[in-house]
């Protein structure tokens, strides 16, 4: 089966004052379809970078990367939004919703932009807002929910394009520990449900609670451990 | 498609009702753009057609020889008397050489005052032909006007102005009783319709108001009055102007001719005056005059709107500059879910184009308001501050706005270039924006 994501020797210079920096350097590594995994490492191993291209905000310097079957390391800005609204859902540390319109509008403002919002398309977002448990709180403005509740119309948002795989910028590292924990037992449940998701966090006892840790350190990878197997995930 | 597009509207409006107040400045700027575009145009239109009117009323094909007073160069104490001006002798070489004449009126006015059982009107005495009616359209309303019989046999009659008539006699019948002038009496026999005053030339011909006048032969007036107007009646030595005829009114055959005739008049004429106490006028050319006053005017007219509409422009420009940095991290979001860059531009410039077309409209309704407002504005002005108000030009006074249709597409036309043409460039700096720089944007 094709993973969801395939990273080949995906390398990224950065040119600062006349200096090189390797942010990354030729990492590699595959997510497989339903996969849960957390990147982790210090400030300055490449955990940013990693995400802007995991992201396709970013292009690699040299290396490639698949989402899916799609080789995207190279292709221009327009086909670069279009991947992300087709087959990427975010999900990041300050929610980042839109604060003027309403939560079940903020489901769907990556639906509006592949031209798919529509009647049909309504009902969807509903479903997702009953999912992450807000049927209640539709017609309200992001400032009138707490962070946590906001957190969930960001993961409902993530989830409306239906996307090969959710990536999640330290998606608890704003909230107090017992709402991340609600976060992170939602996140799972997506992920029991068959949902890929990369995380990207600092915090190892959130990267704990996934199934695979990959560990980045001054742009290399040092560490790929699974603590859980697909084949455990798939029985449980 | 339909229900994207709605959507794309409604998006837009919500953003700009985060700050309304913020957002209806900026429609006011548009606003006072358009709408003074519309009024500035209205404005311009009415006082130029009206100004066309009165020129239009002294006839286009029509060569008008006025006395002139000539200027005073040896004005020594001792001459009391002044003779000068077109004489009669004039008139008659004008009216057997010019060949292009279909008709040809002496006319002398004097002032005088006019009065019947009491009532007294101070107005203009003009002696003329009968010709006189035909050629400065005048209609009658009552009675008859003169004839050549009454000119022949020097009657004492009379034909009254409306003005005239409606001030000496108001309810009676005036026709059959008589007016008097100084010491001398003239039977009415007829009355004018009101006509439309006519323009002023500059020069002794100042507009003529036509509404006070009265109609006498000009023979009459030759043998009963003379050509001798006392300036200081009763005292001694007397002191005066001797005048034969105030002006001479010549109809040309073609328009065409009509400046062709005026040379050959001018030219005739020199040759008998010594002084410069003559001058020849035609109202088609102070219609060409007005017409081009008349685009020097919307011109200018149109410049200011402009400059207002610019203002407008900057303002829009000024706003969303500062919107797009405001926004810059709902740009990133935006970008992040899949945005292109496109869709920013346009989800930008619908605010933008929202704005101003909502200035537009409103500016619209603004401009078509243009008639009540002035003649509010006049009688408030009236009210407080009449003696300012009275020293302006009457056609100044008098204006009635008239809305030139164009304008209005025109405004609003401008008003949406306006929001597309300030938009652009906030719209693309809001899409040119580093999608990973502008989610970092606190």
């Amino acid at each position: 089966m094709i993973p969801a994501v395939r990273i080949e020797n995906l390398t990224k210079h950065y040119h600062l004052d006349g200096e090189t920096v390797r942010a990354l350097d030729s990492v590699s590594f595959d997510v497989p379809r339903g996969d849960f995994v957390s990147i982790m490492g210090a400030s300055g191993s490449g955990k940013s970078t990693m995400l802007n291209l995991l992201g396709c905000l970013d292009r690699p310097t040299s290396g490639r990367l698949f989402l899916g079957d799609e080789d995207v390391t190279q292709l221009d800005d327009d086909r670069l939004s279009e991947i992300r609204a087709s087959r990427i859902g975010f999900v990041f540390q300050s929610y980042n919703l839109i604060p003027q319109l309403t939560v079940l509008e903020n489901i769907e403002v990556p639906l509006y932009y592949q031209g798919r919002a529509n009647g049909k398309s309504h009902n969807r977002c509903r479903e997702l807002a009953a999912l992450v448990g807000l049927s209640d709180r539709l017609n309200h403005r992001p400032t009138q929910l707490s962070g946590g509740q906001q957190q969930r119309v960001a993961i409902a948002r993530s989830l409306v394009n239906d996307p090969d795989f959710i990536l999640a910028d330290e998606p608890t590292g704003n909230l107090d520990s017992a709402t991340t924990d609600e976060i992170l037992s939602l996140l799972k449940d997506l992920n029991r449900q068959g949902k890929t998701i990369v995380m990207v966090t600092h915090e190892p006892e959130v990267g704990e609670q996934t199934a695979r840790i990959v560990r980045l350190r001054d742009g290399r990878l040092e560490s790929d451990q699974r603590l859980i197997s697909l084949e455990e995930k798939q029985a449980s | 498609m339909l229900l994207r597009g709605l959507k794309i509207w409604q998006m837009g409006i919500k953003s700009l009702l985060l700050h309304p107040m913020r957002s209806a400045l900026t429609v006011l700027g548009i606003f006072v753009g358009v709408a003074s575009v519309i009024w500035l145009l209205a404005i311009g239109e009415g006082i130029s057609l009206s100004a066309q009117k009165q020129i239009e009323q002294l006839g286009a094909d029509n060569v008008i020889v006025r006395t002139v007073k000539p200027p005073d160069k040896n004005a020594s104490k001792d001459q009391k008397i002044i003779a000068y001006g077109i004489t009669r002798a004039d008139f008659e070489l004008l009216e057997e050489t010019i060949p292009t004449i279909v008709r040809i009126v002496p006319i002398r006015e004097i002032s005088r005052r006019f009065s019947y059982h009491g009532r007294f009107l101070g107005g203009r005495l003009v002696g003329c032909t009968p010709k006189y009616y035909e050629i400065n359209h005048l209609e009658i309303d009552r009675g008859r006007f003169l004839t050549d019989s009454d000119l022949f046999e020097k009657k004492n009659l009379c034909v009254l102005a409306a003005g005239t008539a409606a001030e000496l006699f108001s309810f009676e019948n005036p026709i059959g009783k008589a007016v008097r002038v100084d010491n001398q009496y003239y039977v009415v026999i007829g009355v004018t319709k009101h006509r439309n005053p006519s323009a002023g030339i500059g020069g002794s011909f100042s507009g003529q108001d036509f509404n006070n006048d009265v109609y006498i032969p000009i023979s009459t007036l030759w043998n009963r009055i003379g050509d001798f107007i006392s300036s200081n009646s009763g005292d001694f030595p007397p002191k005066g102007d001797i005048v034969e005829l105030s002006q001479i009114t010549i109809q040309v055959d073609q328009v065409d001719h009509v400046v062709e005739t005026s040379t050959l008049v001018k030219d005739m004429l020199a040759r008998h005056h010594k002084k410069d106490d003559f001058a020849v006028t035609i109202p088609l050319e102070l219609l060409e005059q007005a017409r081009t006053t008349r685009m020097m005017f919307i011109l200018f007219m149109g410049l200011i709107a402009a400059i207002s509409l610019l203002v407008g422009g900057i303002g829009i420009m000024n706003i969303m500059l500062a919107t797009v940095t405001e926004r810059t991290r709902e740009i990133g979001i935006r970008r992040a879910l899949g945005a292109k860059r496109r869709d920013i531009i346009r989800q930008f410039l619908i605010e933008t184009v929202s704005l101003s077309v909502l200035g537009g409209l409103t500016g619209i309704l603004g401009g078509l308001t243009c008639r009540p407002v002035t003649a509010f504005a006049r009688y408030l002005l009236n009210r407080a501050i009449p003696e300012v108000v009275e020293q302006l030009p009457e056609l100044i006074q008098s204006v009635e706005p008239i809305i030139v249709p164009e304008s209005i597409p025109l405004a609003f036309g401008i008003s949406v270039t306006i929001g597309v043409l300030f938009g652009i460039y906030p719209a693309m700096r809001a899409a040119a924006m580093d999608p990973i720089e502008a989610l970092r944007h606190e």
